[in-house]
């Protein structure tokens, strides 16, 4: 065997190591969606805080609860998104959308997510509100993290971002609003822009 | 010693080293998830698994699923060892190049 084989043997290694352990057809475009709509979501909400709510949120009134709906609103179409273009992408691919690898991906990327999302729902019942915005970040990020060893690997630097953003925004409540914006708004924004150049264009 | 004795004969095929990669990074997998990412038919997969469980560098474990039957493999310590200095040997011989 020649040189030119042993290398066709590595890369092929590394090509089946990857392929079988790892489910890579996630598309930075989702990324860049989910930012969109977390942006109009934030915009919406701030209008209302603005316009409707004496620039303070009361947390009885409508407007509180239509932040909340526009919360979900926003994580909903994010997911559906996702799967949609996932979905596509596995297709073009030739990968299976449902596999060990993407299986292992979700499992991996909700047991953080669900953890924080009841933990927030808790303390939210318990009326301390203060920390959500500051636990949500700090929580996606961890989520990004754990799942970043099923996908592509640089979700991974996505997520200590997130995570360090969580973190200021914890000291710093009162900009709790604008470091969400930040978080999965604008960050969303460049990495899918990052990724999509890097990965989709070829 | 030279470095070509490090090659070790039991990975130099496509496909004994397509499996071997694939268990490296998995706890294990089975029958049908090797075909699929390897791309072969059941005989030919089949014949080298048996070559790999016999070097034991492999292990199966036969198991049902329901009423199917399922047959998992899995590295032993011996083949990721084997495989670990095949890969090094490998890289060498690139490097000399």
């Amino acid at each position: 065997m020649e040189a030119k084989d042993y290398l066709k043997d590595i890369s092929e290694i590394k090509n089946l190591m990857n392929k079988s352990s790892r489910f890579i057809s996630l598309s930075g475009l989702s990324g860049i969606l989910a930012g969109v709509y977390a942006l109009i979501g934030a915009a919406i909400a701030y209008w209302l805080v603005m316009n409707h709510s004496y620039g303070t949120l009361l947390l009885d009134g409508w407007v509180f609860k239509t932040c909340l709906l526009i919360l979900t609103l926003v994580a909903f179409f994010s997911i559906t998104t996702a799967i949609f273009i996932t979905t596509r992408k596995a297709n073009k691919n030739n990968e299976k959308i449902w596999d060990g690898t993407s299986r292992r991906l979700i499992l991996n990327f909700l047991i953080p997510l669900i953890t924080g999302g009841l933990y927030i729902l808790i303390i939210l019942a318990q009326q301390k509100y203060g920390q959500a915005g500051a636990l949500m970040l700090i929580f996606y990020g961890l989520a990004l993290v754990n799942a970043s060893k099923y996908s592509i690997g640089d979700i991974r630097y996505l997520g200590v971002i997130e995570i360090i953003l969580g973190l200021i925004c914890a000291l710093l409540p009162g900009y709790g609003f604008f470091l969400w914006v930040l978080g999965f708004g604008v960050l969303h924004i460049i990495y899918g822009t990052i990724m999509y150049i890097k990965y989709d264009k070829k | 010693m030279s470095i070509i004795t490090n090659i070790n004969k039991a990975f130099d095929h496509r496909i004994r080293l397509g499996i071997m990669s694939i268990l490296m990074v998995n706890e294990y997998a089975d029958f049908k998830m090797l075909k699929e990412l390897l791309d072969v038919t059941d005989g030919n997969l089949a014949s080298h698994t048996k070559a790999l469980e016999k070097d034991a560098y492999i292990s199966v474990e036969k198991q049902f699923i329901g009423r199917k039957p399922n047959t998992r493999y899995a590295t032993t310590k011996l083949g990721r060892a084997a495989f670990k200095k095949h890969i090094e040997a490998l890289e060498k011989l690139i490097h000399k190049q």
